[in-house]
């Protein structure tokens, strides 16, 4: 055992050579026209984007062309990515946003099919506002979602077609999983709630968990920084908001509006305490939202910035870059391990969270063992 | 700014796509999962609490048994006590009577022998008074002037009555 794992790390160390090896700092050397900037290189990786980028550079990148949609003046607009070309061309006058719009689709004045010239002024017409695009995270958020249904399908399958056997493949890997969050998030938050919150809570813990697995792979179809990105832990925090204001019993209004346990004159005249209250009926999904956005995507800075490491020292000099490659790899392998912890952490975090204050709402006045 | 600046685009497919996801799985996956769960674990626990019942049960027959046993075992020893009471009892009665019958038998035997001892005697004497009339009678007849003769005679006498 001791000897196949021995070969095992010699394998991975071999392949993380070659990888450097094949990132090549030299070809960051090389563009001397364009100096390597990792602000906007980490940006652009950590944020959406209209194609999936493979690999490459320029004009040799290969590039998946996913499809835009827009709804523009009532008018249905429809063409792929590859036709704006990183946002150096235009498209029947649609063109990436650039500036203050980057990210969008702007419409320009005039109807322009072709090269967008660098350093002359395009007049831009108006922003697309709706916007429904499959961008690299909306495709990623697709993947996710067959995965997931396909997974827990199969596993609802077995279920059924092996009744109170021993579970087996996928079912004896999700099911502990199932089982520790039930008998020590939600059962213990929502006492006998629990069996109607049961299947949000676990689609929560899956889909978080899942697509923070996914963007820690580098390469297609994973790496999109889907739960690292404000709008989908925004909606996530947002349901568990609503979940939470619509379970709401009476007690849980007049404990914002009248909080036991606290000295009436912080309450009259002044309702500082209701108000106090009031904005931790906001900030809860508030915080739910930043924890999973701010913990995903800065892991991914960093990692990212490990590597930019590798081809800002090469632009120095190719040997630096090299040697760098070495301390940089290494620190991304332990930043893996770190970040393959944090999806776990968060997803169970998420989860517990939510389950708490749906719990809190719903009058069930037990905390779970987990939190104390 | 891009970073934290929510699109409308995801905003979009990611409510619709939790939406459906949530619909498939909240309608086609969770509840035949945590039932299955649910289910395996009752009939886990049946078993084992059937378990316990039989184990419970096989101690108690096991003890019932044992009890059976050690009755049975007293009731054998009882048994065989008795009957090695009664034996020695018969033996000691077969042997009363043997040696009283012994006893009565050489009483018997001894007066028979009396008996036959004292018969043997009266016709020792009867013979020998009948000897000695006839020896006396031959003497008698016989002339005994000669010491030799007689004492032939006598000789010849006695063998004759030895002869008898």
């Amino acid at each position: 055992m001791n000897c196949k794992n021995y070969k095992f790390t010699v394998l991975t160390f071999v392949i993380a050579a070659f990888l450097v090896l094949f990132s090549n700092p030299l070809s960051a050397a090389k563009s001397d026209d364009k100096p390597f900037d990792a602000g906007p290189f980490i940006i652009e990786h950590v944020t959406d984007s209209y194609g999936w980028h493979i690999c490459g550079d320029g004009d040799k990148s290969v590039t998946i062309p996913l499809p835009i949609i827009l709804v523009d003046n009532g008018h249905l607009v429809t063409f792929m990515s590859n036709k704006l070309h990183h946002g150096e061309a235009a498209y029947n006058g649609y063109a990436m946003g650039w500036g203050e719009q980057k990210g969008a689709i702007v419409k320009l004045q005039d109807d322009y099919t072709g090269h967008l010239e660098e350093g002359s002024e395009y007049a831009v017409d108006h922003v697309c506002k709706f916007n429904i695009s499959i961008t690299k995270n909306v495709c990623a958020l697709f993947i996710s979602l067959i995965l997931i249904s396909w997974i827990f399908l199969a596993v609802a399958k077995s279920y059924k077609r092996r009744p109170n056997e021993a579970p087996r493949g996928m079912q004896a890997l999700v099911e502990p999983v199932i089982v520790f969050l039930q008998d020590e998030v939600i059962n213990p938050s929502l006492g006998h709630h629990a069996e109607k919150y049961t299947p949000y809570l676990l689609t929560l813990f899956f889909f978080i968990l899942l697509n923070n697995l996914m963007g820690l792979i580098p390469i297609f179809p994973g790496g999109a920084n889907l739960t690292g990105n404000i709008a989908v832990t925004g909606i996530l925090a947002l349901i568990t908001f609503f979940v939470t204001q619509f379970s709401a019993g009476k007690e849980y209004w007049v404990d914002i509006v009248n909080t036991p346990g606290v000295p009436w004159w912080l309450k009259i005249p002044l309702p500082i305490m209701p108000f106090v209250e009031l904005m931790g009926v906001f900030t809860k999904p508030f915080v739910l939202m930043v924890r999973l956005f701010a913990n995903i995507t800065a892991g991914h800075i960093i990692v990212l910035g490990f590597i930019s490491l590798i081809f800002i020292f090469g632009q120095m000099a190719p040997a630096i870059g090299y040697g760098v490659s070495v301390v940089s790899v290494f620190f991304y392998i332990f930043m893996g391990c770190l970040e393959l912890l944090v999806a776990f952490i968060q997803a169970f975090v998420f989860t517990l969270l939510s389950a708490i204050y749906i719990g809190m709402a719903c009058g069930n006045e037990e905390t779970p063992e987990i939190v104390k | 700014m891009e970073l934290i600046k929510p699109s409308f685009g995801l905003i979009f497919w990611m409510l619709l796509g939790f939406g459906i996801l949530f619909f498939i799985l909240a309608k086609f996956a969770w509840p035949v999962i945590t039932k299955g769960i649910a289910n395996r674990n009752k009939k886990i626990q049946d078993q084992l609490d059937e378990a316990a019942r039989v184990h419970a049960e096989l101690e108690n027959l096991n003890t019932k048994h044992e009890e059976m046993l050690a009755t049975a075992k007293a009731e054998r020893d009882e048994i065989l006590a008795e009957a090695r009471k009664i034996s020695d009892n018969i033996q000691e009665t077969a042997k009363l009577k043997a040696d009283a019958e012994a006893q009565a038998i050489i009483e018997e035997a001894k007066k028979a022998i009396h008996f036959e001892k004292m018969k043997a005697m009266t016709d020792v004497k009867n013979e020998i008074a009948n000897l000695s009339i006839e020896i006396a009678e031959k003497v008698i007849t016989e002339d005994l002037s000669d010491k030799q003769k007689q004492e032939r005679l006598i000789e010849k006498w006695v063998e004759e009555s030895n002869l008898n």
